[in-house]
Formats: C-alpha cells, structure tokens, sequence
C-alpha cells in the first residue's frame, strides 16, 4: 500500500460508540497511518484514549467545524 | 494532547464520586428509597405531573431532570460544545425512548437506579444487572455488524434550546405553582428532597456528567465492543460510592423481599432491563445520557427524552408499569411488544460498511492501490 494518499475515516455526525468502531477497523487493517475526522468532543476523547491503548501516536488539528486525528503506529 | 480532567481515568472516578454521593444524600434528604436518582423514575414522575398519566402515586415535576439538562446546557455553553444538531433517525429514536421506558418501568429503575438499587441491598438488582448487560450485548453486536441510525448534521441554534428552554418553562410552572399541575400527595411522587437541593444537585450532576461523559449502558458497550474499561471504573465507582454513603447514612437493607418501590419476579426484573439496555444501546446512551446530550443541543437526544416521557405514560395508561406486589397486567405484551420492535430496527438498519463510513473513509476499497 502506497502512503502517498493518508486515509482518511470520516466520522463526523455519528455518535459513539461508531467512531470508535470505524477506528477499530483501521487499526485491525494495520494501517500504519491515518487520519479521524471527529466533530465532538466525546468522540475525540473516545477515538484518542482508543487509538493511544493500541500504541499509536496521535495529533489533533483543529478546523472550523470539526477535528482532524492523525494516528501513526508505534513501533 | 492536553487532556480535560474529567476525561481522565482519574475524572471518571471523581465524576462517580460525585453523582453517587449526590444520588444517596438525596435520598436521605427525602427522595424515594435506592432512588436517590433514578433518570426514568423521575421522568416517569414529570409525565404524571404533566397529567399525561393519572396513576396518582408518581406525580411530581421532578426538578433533577430539569436541573441535568440546564447544568449540562450551561457547562457545555461555558466549554464551547454546546453544538445544535439533529437529523439522525429522530422518529425511531422517540419510539427508542417509549420501549426504553417501558422496559424501565417493568423492571422498577433505569440503569442508573439498577446500580443504586444493589448498592442499597436490593439483591433483585441483580438479575437487572444481568438484564442490562444482555441488552447492551445485544445492542453491542448489532453496532458490529454495522447497525447506525445515521449521520447527524449542524442545526441552527434555537432547534438546541428548543428542548432546555421548555425544561425552563416547565421549572417556573413549578416553582410559580401552577394549579393545573399535578402533584403526588402519597407515594413515591410524594417523597422529595427540598427543591433547591433537588435542583443544585441536579445542576452538578448535569456538569460533572456532561464533561466525564458517564453513560451507564456506555459502560457495558464499551467493554464488550472495545475492551474499554473506562466509563465501568466511572459506574463502579458511582455503586460504591452510593453504597459506602447508604452505610453512613442507614440506608443499606440487604434482602430481596420487602425492597422500596421494587418486586421479585426475577424473569421480569430479567426481560424489562434487557429490553431497556437494548434500546439505549440502539439509541446510544443511557437515559442520563440522553439528557446530557440534550443539553449540549442534540435534538435527537431530545425527541428520545420526549419518547421516554411518552412511554411512561403509555406504560401508566395501559397497565403496563410494575408496581411493588409485581408487574402490570399487560407488562409482558409491552416487553413483547419491544422485544419486537427493536430487533427488527436493528436488523433492518444494518448498513454495509461502506454507506456508514462515507465516501471519504473506504480504506478497505482504496487499501490495494
């Protein structure tokens, strides 16, 4: 798989627990990095503390109207 | 990334802290017993003092779940997360709301009161426990195959204060004593702490729920989902806390017969918390839960509290509400009845994976290029 294009997981409008679900799936595909796009608070704490417990390191950019997440696997 | 405190492991045992020494010392100052506060006991009391149903005994325009919505409105104002939005499902999440209700009310308690009720020495609590982690479990497995109710989108501000500003009304028909209001002059609707007590409570419980996130169903799904033990260690702590406050105060009375405003047909106790913890799972929160996002401006939470309201009364009306010597008449055709409804929602709002992600999110499409 190429990494010239990021994932991207559009999570915006869906309440818990979907976003982390569709996370799930990312990281049981074992992509390595990705990006969640989140648009409450909820789901970026939720998707956040999922992501750090299965070792990813993650930052949160911030855009007008929702959140962006990019997760890169530790090693 | 900065964390909030309350979104820490830390946070979630303090907001249980919090809400399970409320709950107890509510009781004590004269709420009904291991019902310190119990979100669809009360809810069901708002629609007897609305008139919608007119069993006389629970009949109070209880001001905690007007206080839990307005504190939550008012935190999340302060935190910027106050965020109108709506759109998703919002018919199936009112009918949600009725059978989540009825379910409650066949068992005696809302997930909350389940946890209060054991924490009182109430041993029927139990099979409710067990009730409710079957429910969510069922729930659970659906939202793995890929069951959604769909996305919601920004509204414009007054559709989010629609739902917070008729609590107010609501608030101030109480307080100015409106005569057409119904009040319980015995019974469960009778027992209640001092309305200013009730409301500041209920104020912080609405703030200190809205920033931890604490959901009870929450706390089941996210374990059996996701291997999540944060918002347990919330509810955990919120049973211990209301059962260390019931010694201290002398409200703890093992058994299982003789139990407040509860009865011990186990089966019941069993199929009405499972019906009821299947429903909030579908809808995505336990009833406190719903009031808090309702607050943050979620109409969708909102048309579900309003279902619940609804369904108190449909449960009162038609003789399908519990009482302590057992369940109503037509309690098990209500079951049934939800029973029904909510598999055939969640079966038929399975989504294949690739609708629920949107067409930015197909990875598993674009994974081989």
């Amino acid at each position: 798989m190429s990494h010239s294009e990021m994932e991207t997981i559009d999570t915006r409008g869906l309440s818990c627990p979907q976003p982390v679900i569709m996370t799930t799936q990312a990281v049981k595909d074992a992509l390595k990095d990705f990006e969640v796009l989140v648009d409450s608070e909820a789901s970026l704490e939720n998707v956040s503390r999922f992501l750090q417990s299965r070792h990813y390191a993650i930052v949160v950019e911030d855009k007008t109207d929702h959140k962006v997440i990019r997760a890169v696997k530790q090693a | 990334m900065k964390r909030q405190f309350f979104s820490t492991k830390s946070g979630i045992i303090l907001a249980g802290a919090i809400i399970g020494i409320i709950a107890a010392v509510l009781q004590y100052m004269g709420n009904p017993a291991n019902m310190g506060f119990c979100i669809a006991c009360f809810e069901r009391d708002l629609a007897g003092g609305l008139g919608l149903h007119r069993t006389e005994a629970v009949q109070y325009i209880r001001p905690e779940i007007i206080g839990i919505i307005i504190g939550a409105l008012l935190v999340s104002m302060l935190t910027g997360e106050f965020r109108p939005r709506g759109g998703s499902s919002a018919t199936i999440r009112f009918f949600l709301g009725v059978f989540a209700m009825i379910g409650a009310l066949v068992f005696l308690g809302c997930p909350w009161r389940v946890f209060i009720r054991l924490a009182g020495g109430d041993f029927n609590a139990v099979t409710g426990i067990a009730g409710l982690v079957s429910g969510v479990a069922a729930g659970a497995f659906f939202i793995r195959k890929g069951y959604s109710l769909g996305r919601s989108y920004s509204q414009q501000k007054p559709s989010g204060l629609v739902m917070p500003l008729f609590m107010l009304f609501l608030l101030l028909l109480f307080l100015f004593n409106f005569p057409r209001l119904f009040q319980s002059v015995t019974g469960p609707g009778a027992m209640k702490a001092p309305v200013i007590i009730s409301l500041l409570s209920a104020l912080v419980v609405g703030a200190v729920a809205q920033r931890s996130r604490f959901c009870t169903m929450g706390s089941v799904r996210d374990v059996i989902l996701v291997r999540d033990f944060h918002l347990l260690t919330g509810i955990l702590t919120f049973t211990g806390a209301v059962f260390v406050m019931n010694l201290l105060l002398g409200q703890f009375n093992p058994g299982f017969v003789g139990q407040p405003i509860a009865h011990n047909s186990h089966i019941w106790n069993f199929a009405g918390m499972a019906l009821s913890g299947l429903a909030f799972a579908l809808a995505g929160g336990c009833p406190g839960r719903q009031l808090i996002l309702t607050g943050e401006g979620d109409t969708d939470a909102g048309v579900f509290v309003l279902g619940m309201i609804v369904g108190a009364a449909f449960s009162h009306n038609f003789g399908m509400a519990s009482s302590p010597s057992g369940i109503g008449d037509f309690g098990m055709w209500g079951i049934l009845a939800g029973f029904v409804f909510c598999f055939s929602l969640a079966f038929a709002m399975i989504q294949k994976r690739r609708k629920l992600a949107g067409p930015t999110a197909n990875h598993n499409e674009r994974g081989g290029k």
